[in-house]
């Protein structure tokens, strides 16, 4: 029962962190049809800058609104600079250009900030609460995870939802072409798509290293269940990809718990050629194809 | 008796006599080479031979088929653990070549089975899905620490030098054989003969194929051509070449590890694809010479500028992705494709 729960809790707070990189994966890719693997490295180099802030001796809290906000501008950086010229052509080549920018966003981190494992402070506590006689698996943090990565989500919600400004974005990524025509400036909203899901990466990043270790590769398998998840959700629905990292934390979860940790990536790997042998649309595609 | 450019006019004309002549002219070449050359240099070129037999597969499946693998490295691994579960041994129950061509089957087989899934995939879901293998795999050899070594690895056992290999070279060379001047033979001649056959499997009717496959999936239909058919077998050809250069790979390496095979190598090898020139296997080779040869400069560099040696040996990466990204940016067709774009273009105004 102890390990049971532990299992579900834990799963449940990755599952969280899955979800918040798998919508940083939809946005973009709803906007630009660019699935971004640099997404991992990006992340992980934001949470450098954190790191450099706190150490510089910062409060945990600058070094986090430093990290979200240098994620901002490196995903309007990257989506002018590096993306813009293969937009629209061909996929291969979109998918190769996200590949080299992992590359190097990899090797300048080791350059610059050298490849050990370095900890990464958590601001609150990482021991789980005591009910009665039984260990809760769920942490301090665990739970500012699960707040942050909600928080997070309602406010994308509130700006796609609600904001003059989520309706042009919609619109871009609907129908670049009639939104152009409209007066939407399409360019501008796709910046501001990839910059707001490269921040949305940056605190996936972030939640994962509180209170463990980061090094240039520690996101590397995020960006393989980050991308599973959002599968899972039919990689064009925000909320798909939020239950799909919740599906795929908790089912994890278990294959470590119960299995074995080393064959995580395994059963991710088992469970994508599942969904898109079976379910090429994402678990809830039925529901989709009725709506449109 | 035709005289002597009508004879060579045929040879030309025939692609198998074309590539043969090449192949043994590349023989040579690497011979010369391989005996005048360190032991040092010896290791170095074992390594930019497996990295091209696996750059060539990729290219093939890249360049003429369309699709993205960014798993190569996970088949490289198979590859390389079925050699070393077979060198175990001083009396291996296979010779070398026997090993190598298991070591080949057994990759095939497996790319066969995640080539039937893959075939209904493209592009992004494609390099999400291998990307997923290769991330995967290396924990299998883990979970899996009794047979397959866990986080240490299999050692190779490499058996002795055949006496007539050995007589041989020393009957062309005078040069007594050392192992690795052994094992580099061994990738050079494994990279001429997948070489030979991948150019001319992509000059056959089945090169074309793959290509229509790639270039129009309706019109190829129409033509047709059976589309999944086509891609299983392009993902197939593809990962055997990979199991062969991860056999030549533990054989060189002499252990088999799972940190050797992390998504650093896949990624390598669509580097050395994308720099050469997608499709090319020329430019393969071109790219698994620059990934081989490129560290040891940029790590000088590096060292030069004041960096430690942990910081310079990222520079490399550092260098070839920048460049993967450029030539994407700038020259999608890689070194080859430019070069004989602005010679097709030189010949035209001239």
């Amino acid at each position: 029962m102890q390990q049971f729960l532990t299992t579900a809790l834990t799963g449940l707070t990755l599952g969280m962190v899955y979800a918040a990189f798998a919508l940083a994966l939809v946005l973009i890719w709803r906007s630009t049809r660019i699935v971004n693997f640099a997404q991992a490295p990006m992340a992980m180099i934001t949470t450098y800058v954190a790191l450099v802030v706190i150490d510089a001796g910062y409060s945990y809290w600058i070094g986090f609104a430093v990290a979200l906000v240098a994620g901002l501008v490196l995903g309007a950086v990257v989506e002018r600079v590096v993306v813009r010229p293969v937009e629209g052509k061909s996929e291969i080549n979109a998918v190769i250009l996200t590949l080299g920018l992992f590359i190097v966003i990899h090797a300048l981190a080791a350059v610059i900030f050298g490849s050990r494992y370095r900890s990464f402070p958590a601001p609150f506590g990482l021991r789980g609460f005591q009910v009665g006689d039984l260990n809760l698996a769920i942490t301090g943090f665990g739970i500012f995870t699960i707040v942050a990565v909600l928080v997070v989500m309602a406010l994308l919600v509130a700006l796609f939802r609600l904001t003059d400004l989520g309706l042009m974005m919609r619109a871009s990524a609907f129908n670049a072409e009639v939104a152009r025509l409209l007066g939407v400036k399409v360019g501008r909203m796709l910046t501001l798509g990839w910059a707001l899901a490269a921040l949305v990466g940056s605190l996936a990043g972030l939640l994962i290293a509180g209170g463990s270790l980061v090094h240039p590769s520690y996101m590397d398998s995020v960006v393989v269940y980050g991308f599973v998840a959002a599968v899972l959700g039919g990689l064009d629905s925000p909320a798909g990809a939020v239950v799909g990292g919740l599906l795929l934390g908790v089912s994890l979860s278990f294959v470590s718990g119960y299995v074995g940790s080393e064959l995580v990536a395994l059963a991710a790997l088992v469970i994508l050629m599942l969904v898109l042998l079976l379910r090429p649309g994402g678990l809830f595609s039925h529901a989709a194809e009725r709506r449109v | 008796m035709p005289a002597l450019p009508a004879r060579l006019s045929r040879v030309s004309e025939s692609t198998l006599l074309r590539h043969l002549v090449l192949a043994l002219a590349g023989m040579v070449v690497i011979v010369l080479v391989l005996e005048s050359t360190s032991a040092f240099r010896n290791g170095q070129l074992t390594a930019m031979a497996y990295l091209g037999i696996a750059a060539g597969g990729l290219t093939v499946l890249t360049g003429l088929n369309g699709q993205l693998s960014l798993g190569h490295g996970a088949f490289m691994a198979i590859g390389a653990y079925t050699t070393a579960l077979f060198l175990q041994d001083t009396e291996p129950a296979l010779p070398v070549v026997g090993v190598l061509v298991v070591a080949t089957l057994v990759t095939l087989l497996v790319g066969a089975v995640v080539g039937v899934a893959a075939a209904r995939l493209h592009g992004p879901y494609l390099a999400g899905a291998t990307l997923a293998l290769a991330v995967a795999v290396p924990g299998i050899a883990v979970y899996f620490t009794d047979t397959l070594g866990g986080e240490q690895g299999l050692n190779v056992l490499l058996p002795e030098i055949p006496d007539w290999f050995a007589d041989a070279v020393f009957f062309l060379t005078a040069n007594d054989m050392t192992t690795t001047r052994y094992v580099a033979y061994i990738g050079w001649i494994a990279l001429v003969l997948t070489f030979v056959l991948l150019a001319n499997l992509s000059r056959s009717r089945v090169g074309r194929t793959w290509r229509a496959v790639r270039d129009d999936e309706v019109a190829a239909e129409i033509a047709g051509i059976n589309l999944a058919r086509a891609r299983v077998l392009a993902f197939v050809v593809s990962t055997a070449c990979a199991g062969l250069a991860g056999g030549v790979m533990a054989l060189a390496v002499r252990i088999t590890a799972p940190s050797g095979f992390m998504l650093t190598l896949s990624l390598t090898l669509l580097t050395a694809v994308v720099l050469g020139g997608l499709g090319s296997l020329l430019g393969a080779l071109i790219g698994a010479a620059l990934l081989t040869f490129l560290p040891q400069v940029a790590t000088g560099f590096g060292a030069d500028l004041g960096l430690s040696d942990v910081q310079s040996a990222e520079l490399a990466p550092l260098a070839y992705g920048l460049v993967m990204m450029l030539v994407i940016l700038l020259a999608p067709a890689g070194i080859v494709g430019s070069v004989r774009g602005w010679w097709a273009r030189r010949g035209t105004s001239a």
